[in-house]
């Protein structure tokens, strides 16, 4: 073979190697890329939906949750009410610690099942301290156990919520009934939000929720326990989609001892008033100057 | 085909076809990337097959979810976001360059100065590459373009970053891109087309790093970053990392014979760094200082950090590599040895190189989460995916540095030249 042909056979084996390589190696990147949804992709931010266009998003949340998950689910967005301001208080001397709350969570709001996903954390903590490094949410015996109290701890719905000031592109925000909510069609997965807030509140979809069809909740919000999309940060919402309609949260009904007490705060006659206006309540972290909606107290 | 560029026929009028010109010498650049000796093609095909398994790996994550990283909601940050914050440091240490030769009219790095300015700009797009590679939905990435998407600006710092980091990316395209552009034409660039931008650069190098220290020192709920420290020291390992890795490619430079220049650059950028290591050793010991001798809340990730806690160490050997390397590289470059031998300098360059990187990275971002905001010590290593595509951005970043610096030298010094451009006198136009 002669230098010039044998030097263009070369180029001609390293070329289809080469494209060869290419194809293979992009492959999953292009395989996703078909898979994104072009109508998700484009649309806008919630706030700047028309009705026409959020009852149009919502179908189709309802058809895609249908042929992924099997089941026919009703996914409703459910404003705020004028004058409802929401708070919520948790009686440590009632807390036994039986973690019903964080289950009734796990089921109301559409997690993941393998992983036992749930918005609320119970720690087990020393008597005599409030130093949450002496204790533990990895607790496995029967309770309570002596010379421990507890203390679930969930999203505070801050007034100066860290996570909404650091998120980019506005995908966390306020609502005037004080709710920290997040569209999940717009977050970017940053998970900024994620390390900013100061109580643990906030999840990430590592993967697409897995849960059984014959378990999932069929009675969904928008802005709260419709099944996430992968990718996307969610958080505790106070069950948006039971309390805007007069209903309690999924965590106060499950619990045993009647340590929870949810209200609206511009109500005087309702119970989170009496709470705080006759219980020496206080807030986790009130150093941080996030101001929590979430209070804790002890009646004896 | 006859080749626009290379033919000896009368030169064209240049006030007549600027943009043809513009577009010959865009051409001219692209064809000097594709062409070299083995040894460029043998570099360049080993970063590329690095490139396409950190695309594969990448393309997994997009298709499995990010379950495929070591990443979980108590450390939600992991080598992505640590390699980052290294490439952003490595952007900004380039200024380092730049000072001398344009606040200081060092000429001696005035002749490699272009050098520092791609550099800038490779490492920008590692910092980039790194973001994406971290987002649960590049597909909605429109979401945080200024005006286009919805920018939440000037509340959140990362929005302030977004502005940073590609500002500083633009203005150094402009100030390569329009000396080579002149170099190739053969005509002096004009001051006020280009030294304006220098000096916005050396302010806004200074503000890439700051910004990313903000975007970790304003948390309040993570005591381990929300220090006033963390700026200062993100901008003293800034100018170790960048002076190190330029004067490594300084020497591959000249090594390779592509341009010549004096001992002067290494001897400055070698004195940056005996200042800045010495700093940053300073305000290390200062942090560890505060968080120990104080103890309680403040010292739980510090602890964890250096002497591992509650049974769990996977820090310690990371943290304590880092210090072995910066005090070596410290204690190196002040031996009267290293200013005559090439390879203890070096030796020295590589301690600060990779000792920064280690401390800036896992060193500073993990202990952030760990322990969490409700003190559970979840720990953290990185999965071989995450690995994959790390090691794929960094080459993606080699392959425009390679492609930047053989385009830009080939101009710089004149190799690659407009038909219609006088001849160079005394290497300058």
């Amino acid at each position: 073979m002669s230098g010039p042909t044998r030097r263009v056979a070369l180029k001609v084996v390293g070329a289809t190697l080469g494209a060869g390589a290419f194809a293979y190696a992009g492959r999953p990147v292009a395989q996703w890329a078909a898979s994104v949804d072009i109508d998700d992709l484009l649309r806008r931010h919630y706030k700047e939906l028309t009705a026409d266009e959020l009852a149009q998003i919502l179908r189709r949340i309802e058809d895609e949750t249908q042929k992924k998950y099997g089941v026919e689910v009703r996914v409703e967005d459910i404003p705020a009410q004028d004058g409802v301001s929401f708070g919520y208080a948790l009686n440590l001397s009632l807390c036994i610690g039986c973690r019903k709350c964080a289950e009734a969570c796990h089921h109301e709001n559409n997690h993941d099942r393998p992983t036992n996903n749930s918005y609320i954390r119970v720690l087990e903590m020393q008597q005599g301290s409030f130093d949450m490094e002496h204790g533990t949410v990895d607790y496995d015996h029967a309770v309570p156990a002596p010379g421990k109290y507890y203390m679930p701890v969930q999203c505070h719905q801050c007034d100066n919520a860290p996570c909404v000031k650091v998120c980019p592109v506005e995908a966390t925000w306020k609502e005037k009934d004080g709710i920290v909510v997040v569209d999940y069609s717009w977050c970017i997965g940053c998970r900024y939000c994620e390390a900013a807030c100061p109580y643990h509140a906030r999840r990430f979809n590592w993967r697409a929720p897995e849960i059984p069809a014959d378990e999932i909740n069929p009675d969904q919000g928008y802005l709260s326990n419709r099944i996430r999309p992968q990718g996307v940060v969610e958080k505790c919402t106070f069950c948006l989609h039971r309390t805007r309609k007069g209903l309690l949260p999924a965590c106060l009904e499950a619990c045993p001892t009647g340590a929870r007490v949810f209200g609206n705060l511009l109500d005087p006659a309702s119970s989170i008033r009496y709470v705080l206006e006759h219980k020496r309540v206080y807030v986790l972290k009130e150093e941080l100057g996030t101001r929590p909606r979430f209070f804790y107290f002890f009646d004896k | 085909m006859a080749d626009p560029v290379d033919t000896v026929a009368p030169p064209a009028p240049p006030s007549l076809a600027p943009g043809l010109t513009y577009l010959r010498f865009l051409s001219a650049a692209l064809r000097r990337s594709f062409s070299g000796s083995w040894r460029f093609y043998a570099w360049m095909t080993v970063l590329t097959a690095i490139a396409l398994v950190g695309l594969n790996g990448w393309g997994h994550q997009l298709q499995q979810g990010m379950q495929v990283t070591r990443m979980s909601d108590h450390v939600s940050w992991g080598l992505y976001i640590a390699n980052f914050t290294f490439g952003v440091g490595l952007a900004a240490g380039a200024v380092m360059m730049v000072i001398p030769a344009y606040l200081y009219d060092d000429h001696d790095m005035h002749d490699v100065v272009i050098i520092g300015e791609l550099l800038a700009i490779a490492a920008i797009a590692v910092c980039i590459g790194f973001i994406v590679a971290d987002m649960g939905r590049p597909d909605r990435m429109w979401h945080i373009l200024p005006g286009i998407g919805r920018f939440h600006w000037p509340v959140s710092m990362l929005t302030w970053d977004v502005l940073a980091l590609n500002g500083y990316l633009l203005i150094n395209l402009h100030i390569a891109g329009y000396l080579m552009y002149q170099r190739y034409r053969g005509k002096a660039p004009r001051k006020r087309w280009y030294l304006p931008f220098v000096f916005l650069s050396i302010g806004w190098a200074i503000s890439i790093h700051t910004v990313t220290a903000f975007l970790y020192q304003g948390l309040g709920g993570r005591p381990f970053w929300n220090s006033a420290l963390l700026a200062p020291r993100f901008l003293a390992t800034a100018f170790i990392s960048g002076p190190a890795f330029v004067i490594v490619l300084l020497h591959v430079v000249r090594w390779s014979g592509r341009l010549t220049f004096g001992d002067g650059p290494i001897r400055t950028l070698t004195s940056i760094m005996r200042v800045t290591v010495l700093l940053n050793l300073f305000m290390l010991m200062s942090e560890l200082f505060t968080a120990l001798y104080t103890g309680g809340a403040h010292a739980a990730a510090v602890k964890y950090l250096f002497f591992g806690s509650h049974g769990k160490h996977a820090l310690v050997p990371y943290i304590w590599t880092a210090v072995t390397l910066n005090v070596t590289s410290a204690v190196l470059l002040f031996l009267p040895r290293t200013r005559v031998d090439r390879r203890w300098l070096l030796a020295a360059c590589a301690c600060a190189f990779v000792g920064v990187y280690i401390e800036k990275g896992m060193g500073l971002i993990i202990p952030g989460f760990v322990p969490s905001t409700l003190h559970e010590v979840v720990e953290y290593t990185p999965s071989i995916t995450e690995w994959k595509v790390t090691a794929g951005v960094w080459a993606l970043g080699l392959l425009i540095l390679t492609v930047a610096l053989k385009v830009g030298l080939a101009m710089w010094t004149g190799k690659v030249r407009a038909a219609d451009a006088p001849p160079m006198v005394d290497g300058a136009p």
